[in-house]
């Protein structure tokens, strides 16, 4: 698959596979222990300014994938590209990275110190960076990324506990932290789906204003195709660690052709709309992914498949401008 | 008749800083057979209003006024030892955390067979026999009861809730957002399986949830609470395509409708009040883009506005 020239973030053939922790006796076994493979041959890249959404159900790999771009788990093999060049993986050439990508985690009950002031959470990847600042400059900094945050004024959060803020605020208060080592990219994990309707439009219209001013790049992870759909550029489904299907947002949703991602379109609520007759629903579940499967990790599945798909993995393939499918049928 | 009458329910939580009117005059109604979704922001007293139908309420929480018939009886009424017989029989509650709410040490099926032995007259081997037609019903294999909930997934575990829950044949079922945590397809597939249940054994159901998006498919009437109080009531088209109150419709515009334009939603301004000290007037007055003097002051009142479609609105009254 052809990389974007002006991509900031570019993934090759990336794998992550954890091993089975056994107990004391199978090391006597000659079986091999089991891996799951969370990330199993994933390619892709995020150009400068871009939004690439990550979709998948627990379990399809998508948050490793994240992870591992920021080496927050180390890739099994594979190759992960920063700005033309190779994430660096010693210590100072981590260090000098971690400034410059940023994550933004799921549950913003749980992801702050409740016993920290707010004004110290959001400075603390600056004092963990080690940048020498001035009281005056590194406080200046912080109401920056409040405000930008949009946590306006900055002097009525400073000096508050997140236990007196709501989900909304702390998810902010989240993204603060994430933005004042000024990232270029932002992994942003679920960043809304513990938050209530009325409030993630907020939250959702902050990231895209924040890519519009900042030229920040995101991946952003969700499980929901319509919010990957209204954020992003373009949006890759993941299968059991595999790509399934990449293009542009509205190509997928509108003329998705893998059968997954039309088993998911067929399943998404859509406010209003009345339903008369039942909806076509996949049975059963995604597989455990320590399970070795043969062919298309989907064809266990898959309502389309034949003999083919149970002996052999299909490629990604280019099907149109920027639009790849991994599926026999197309 | 109706399978369950709630009138002016009153349910408020003693806290150190007061009397927290979770739910605040609250009445609506439900048909056998029927689905309700009760739907709301999450602190608007959803969750709240169920307990108080189940009598399953902390013991900070009492209610303070108001009556709740089930089937024509007077559930306020009941002590505590009625209670208990009545609970699994009359209503059960499908709750949200389904990974915490099975005991991980005693099997699947032992934990079915716990409620059946309860209510019924049935020996333990009869029961278990009964929880394994139970978890057939909702399609897990028999042979599973003989496993633990950390050999189940989550979906998995979800159908075991409502496996038990249906385990004495209760007239009605509550489901506390039960698909919340779960991926789309699992919860299109316990959407299917409730709604399947549902007609094959006409139970009420009354569906929480903070997701307008899925009752659409699943129910026949909405309730909008916010604030603890109900706007507005009616069946789905009232509510998805007749919305006359603003909270509704600003709600029902902040979910995506990938067969739209593709643009953020607004979204709502501002943040739900603290129900210690509520506003004076309508509850919604402060996010309200339509506020005017008098939601500021009075506090509206219930109206039907044709059909079963009643809103809580000062504007549905001026522009009559």
């Amino acid at each position: 698959m052809s990389q974007q020239k002006d991509a900031i973030v570019s993934v090759e053939d990336l794998r992550v596979h954890f091993e089975v922790r056994q107990g004391f006796f199978s090391a006597f076994s000659k079986k091999e222990p089991p891996v799951v493979r969370a990330v199993d041959g994933v390619t892709f890249s995020v150009g400068r300014g871009e939004i690439l959404s990550l979709v998948g159900e627990s379990g399809s790999g998508k948050t490793t994938v994240g992870k591992a771009i920021l080496q927050l788990v180390s890739p099994t093999s594979g190759t992960v590209s920063f700005d033309g060049a190779p994430v660096p993986q010693d210590r100072q050439g981590l260090h000098a990275f971690r400034q410059r990508a940023q994550m933004i985690f799921q549950d913003p009950y749980q992801s702050l110190n409740p016993r920290h002031y707010i004004s110290d959470i959001v400075a603390e990847p600056l004092d963990v960076a080690g940048t020498d600042l001035s009281a005056d400059v590194r406080d200046a900094r912080v109401r920056e990324a409040l405000e930008q945050a949009g946590l306006t004024p900055a002097d009525d959060y400073l000096y508050r506990y997140p236990y007196e803020l709501s989900g909304g605020q702390r998810q902010r208060v989240v993204i603060a932290g994430a933005l004042i080592l000024k990232p270029k990219f932002i992994v942003a994990d679920e960043p809304v789906s513990m938050l209530d309707a009325s409030i993630r439009t907020g939250i959702l219209k902050l990231m895209l204003r924040l890519r519009d001013e900042q030229d920040i790049a995101y991946l952003f992870i969700t499980h929901d195709l319509s919010l990957a759909w209204l954020i992003s550029d373009r949006i890759a489904i993941m299968y059991l660690g595999k790509i399934m299907e990449i293009g542009a947002a509205e190509e997928i949703i509108k003329r998705g052709l893998h059968p997954y991602t039309q088993a998911l379109m067929a399943v998404m609520p859509v406010p209003g709309q009345v339903r008369e007759s039942g909806r076509t629903v996949l049975e059963g579940e995604t597989p455990n992914a320590a399970i070795r499967i043969e062919g298309c990790k989907f064809s266990g599945r898959c309502p389309r498949a034949f003999d083919r798909c149970r002996k052999e993995e299909p490629e990604l393939v280019e099907v149109g401008p920027g639009h790849s499918v991994a599926c026999f049928l197309v | 008749m109706n399978l369950l009458e709630v009138r002016n329910l009153k349910t408020y939580f003693s806290t150190t800083k007061g009397m927290l009117k979770a739910v605040d005059d609250v009445s609506f109604h439900l048909e056998s057979g029927q689905a309700l979704g009760l739907v709301g922001e999450s602190g608007c007293g959803k969750t709240t209003s169920a307990l108080s139908i189940a009598r399953l309420l902390p013991k900070e929480g009492r209610i303070v006024g108001g009556e709740i018939f089930l089937d024509g009886h007077d559930v306020l009424l009941d002590s505590e030892n009625e209670l208990r017989k009545r609970r699994w029989r009359d209503v059960s509650i499908i709750f949200q955390g389904a990974m915490n709410a099975l005991n991980p040490v005693l099997t699947v099926g032992e934990q079915i067979a716990e409620a059946i032995v309860l209510h019924e007259r049935l020996s333990k081997e009869e029961a278990l026999k009964k929880s394994q037609e139970l978890l057939d019903l909702v399609e897990i294999p028999k042979e599973r009861y003989k496993r633990y909930p950390h050999e189940f997934s989550g979906g998995m575990k979800q159908r075991a809730m409502i496996a038990m829950a249906l385990a004495c044949d209760p007239k009605l079922i509550i489901g506390d957002e039960p698909t919340t945590a779960l991926d789309v397809m699992i919860q299109a597939q316990i959407l299917n399986l409730l709604e399947r249940l549902r007609r094959e054994r006409s139970m009420g159901m009354i569906l929480i949830t903070h997701d307008l998006s899925i009752l659409g498919e699943t129910c026949d009437h909405i309730a909008v609470m916010y604030a603890g109080k109900i706007v507005e009531t009616g069946t789905v088209t009232d509510i998805f395509e007749h919305a006359r109150h603003p909270y509704t419709d600003r709600l029902i515009r902040c979910f995506p409708n990938i067969h739209g334009k593709k643009a953020i939603p607004e979204g709502i301004e501002g943040y739900p009040p603290n129900l210690l000290d509520p506003p004076a007037g309508c509850r919604f007055h402060p996010r309200c883009e339509y506020a005017f003097d008098r939601c500021r002051v009075e506090e509206p009142l219930t109206r039907h506005v044709g059909g079963e479609h009643t809103v809580a609105c000062h504007l549905v009254e001026e522009t009559r």
